[in-house]
């Protein structure tokens, strides 16, 4: 009996070392993902903040070994693209949205347009640029900033598809049988009832969709291409943030590394703050 | 008067408001319009991708695939040595991305209490927000140089009669693209591992810590073999945007269409080779090489996402068969 209760007893403390062991690595493992974070985040905004002034954000590139250069046409241009992206996926986007949660939820249609929406999300962003080469860059004869938008808003759509739809169906039901059995009309009960009620939550997925593309660089090489001068025109190439860096990246010269570094605090601070921002209104506005 | 005034009084408002617009059919029509023009997105990009490409699909053929000749001064093209580089530093990343997600995936939802798990997955969720351009950065500055000297030196210096660790430490090439791309799917793969083990019914862990299992044993025999199909969509997924990722892998891999055993040595990629080329194509048939390899990467991505949304939805969906049925 006591042989027994203490080979019992050994077992058991061999099976809580493992378990000691396997939560050491669970938690090591989590340690493990946070060190490349925290090692980016410090490096640009070390090296970030040096180069980082007012010039920066007002001037045009200036040559290697003349100071002052800035980034102010990347950043008007990644404003422009970012407008033109927003301009065509968040319409398309929210009335897909709609459909799907307002007027046919289960079926082959929406769940055809919900496979469609999830492939549209996991296209390689190259390849979108390529597509979008082929349909506005080519027939137009020239690299543009229409092109660099409407790639960036074919990438936008899927987004704010699937996020909208979520938010919409947290809208209880409830609130849309009172509306209707007030004599509302179906489309009014969704413009005036339920799109008010989720529009913190629909505005929260368009700033993270935004924030997404704003900071995309593949598509617009093959698109916006990149401009080193003031440009607002639609149909001429045109400067991005994430281009800049780019380019600045993997030229040979420390100068425009420095610049890289700046422009990559510019960008992400715009990005993190986009995101996080609408994370921490998400966590607040849980309607289930 | 009277009689007019009691006669529109009780005539239903909505009957007076039908005879107008039909607004309510306007607007659904409105919303579908808006859905079948996604749908007819994804078809017109799927149309353009195999109509440009057919060109190059005609003249090489399977050879495409297979073929390491890539030639642009003689128009000979094969994608071999590129398709080679990007499923080489995607498996690199799957391998490595795998343990250390699921590791998280689990320490935040069973082990960790809320007061951590919450901001910790926060924090694992802002790697997906940077964006692929800045992890490049990272990657030529600091992350590269150091892999070169506590990585490569240390591994070649000992191993390097090993053809896989052989070879000059570069810093740039596979291992580095591999492992930025771990790190950039390692958010996808924890997000979606945390959203399936979260949906293990809670009766299954109690089950197993009755019979005196250990922490480790519930998610051994209860959490796990209950969770892995959908970490197996989740693993997709992720392979899938390694596979498409273009910026980071471009700016470390160092872009030389070679195929070698060694991890260290410089290589390519399908999603960098059209970053670095597309502009500067400027012959059809080169154009048209090109726009195949984006078809791959197209195909490739799109029966991955499938696979994995399938995998997801069966967990989601619950458990087949036993009492419930």
């Amino acid at each position: 009996m006591s042989e027994l209760q203490s080979q019992y007893a050994k077992r058991y403390k061999s099976r809580k070392f493992i378990n000691y062991i396997m939560i050491t690595i669970m938690l090591l493992s989590t340690l493990l993902a946070l060190i490349p974070l925290f090692s980016i985040l410090t490096h640009i905004g070390i090296s970030g903040i040096k180069a980082l002034n007012l010039q920066f954000i007002t001037n045009l590139p200036a040559p290697v070994g003349e100071p002052g250069g800035g980034m102010g046409n990347a950043l008007v241009g990644t404003l422009v693209l970012v407008s033109l992206a927003a301009l065509m996926g968040i319409p398309v986007g929210v009335l897909t949205a709609i459909y799907l949660s307002e007027y046919q939820q289960v079926g082959l249609f929406p769940s055809t347009v919900r496979f469609v929406a999830d492939s549209l999300l996991g296209i390689p962003s190259i390849v979108v640029g390529i597509f979008v080469y082929l349909i506005i860059v080519l027939p137009m004869k020239s690299f543009s900033a229409l092109a660099g938008g409407v790639a960036l808003g074919i990438m936008l759509i899927p987004i704010v598809i699937r996020g909208t739809e979520g938010m919409l169906k947290m809208v209880p039901d409830s609130l849309r049988e009172a509306a209707l059995a007030l004599g509302m009309r179906k489309w009014r009960v969704i413009v005036s009832i339920v799109l008010p009620t989720a529009i913190k939550g629909i505005i929260t997925t368009i700033m993270l969709g935004i924030a997404r593309v704003a900071g995309e660089t593949a598509p617009l090489l093959l698109t916006a291409f990149g401009n080193h001068f003031w440009s607002t025109k639609l149909d001429q190439p045109i400067g991005a943030l994430p281009l800049q860096i780019f380019n600045y990246a993997i030229s040979p010269f420390d100068e425009w590394h420095n610049q890289a570094w700046a422009g990559s605090l510019l960008l992400i601070l715009v990005v993190l703050i986009l995101s996080i921002i609408a994370r921490l209104a998400t966590r607040g506005n849980k309607l289930n | 008067m009277d009689k007019d005034i009691k006669k529109k009084s009780t005539t239903p408002r909505g009957k007076s408001n039908a005879k107008k617009i039909p607004l309510d059919k306007i607007f659904q029509a409105i919303t579908f319009t808006a859905c079948l023009g996604v749908i007819l997105l994804l078809g017109f990009i799927i149309f353009k991708l195999f109509m440009e490409s057919s060109l190059s699909v005609d003249k090489f053929g399977f050879k495409f695939i297979t073929s390491m000749e890539w030639d642009p001064v003689n128009g000979e093209f094969g994608a071999g040595a590129y398709i080679f580089g990007t499923i080489v530093s995607s498996l690199i990343a799957i391998l490595i991305a795998t343990p250390v997600s699921v590791g998280i995936a689990l320490y935040l939802t069973e082990i960790a209490p809320p007061w951590l798990s919450t901001p910790v997955g926060f924090l694992v969720e802002l790697l997906a927000a940077i964006p692929s351009v800045i992890y490049g950065l990272w990657g030529i500055f600091v992350f590269v140089p150091f892999i070169r000297q506590y990585i490569q030196k240390p591994i070649g210096d000992l191993f390097g009669w090993i053809p896989l660790f052989s070879g000059p430490p570069l810093g740039i090439g596979m291992l580095s693209a591999g492992l930025i791309l771990a790190i950039m799917i390692i958010p996808i793969i924890t997000a979606i591992s945390r959203d399936i083990i979260s949906s293990v019914p809670t009766l299954q862990r109690e089950g197993a810590m009755a019979l005196g299992a250990t922490r480790w044993e519930v998610i051994k025999y209860a959490t796990l073999p209950f969770a892995k199909s959908g970490i197996l969509g989740g693993i997709i997924l992720g392979m899938g945007r390694a596979l498409g990722e273009t910026m980071a892998v471009t700016m470390v891999i160092g872009n030389r269409p070679e195929i070698k055993a060694s991890l260290f040595a410089p290589a390519h990629s399908m999603a960098a080779v059209i970053a670095n080329e597309f502009t500067e194509a400027t012959d059809d048939i080169y154009l048209s090489a090109l726009i195949e390899v984006g078809l791959l990467l197209f195909l490739v991505t799109f029966i991955m996402n499938g696979l994995a949304r399938f995998f997801i939805w069966s967990v989601a969906r619950g458990p087949k068969g036993g009492i419930r049925q």
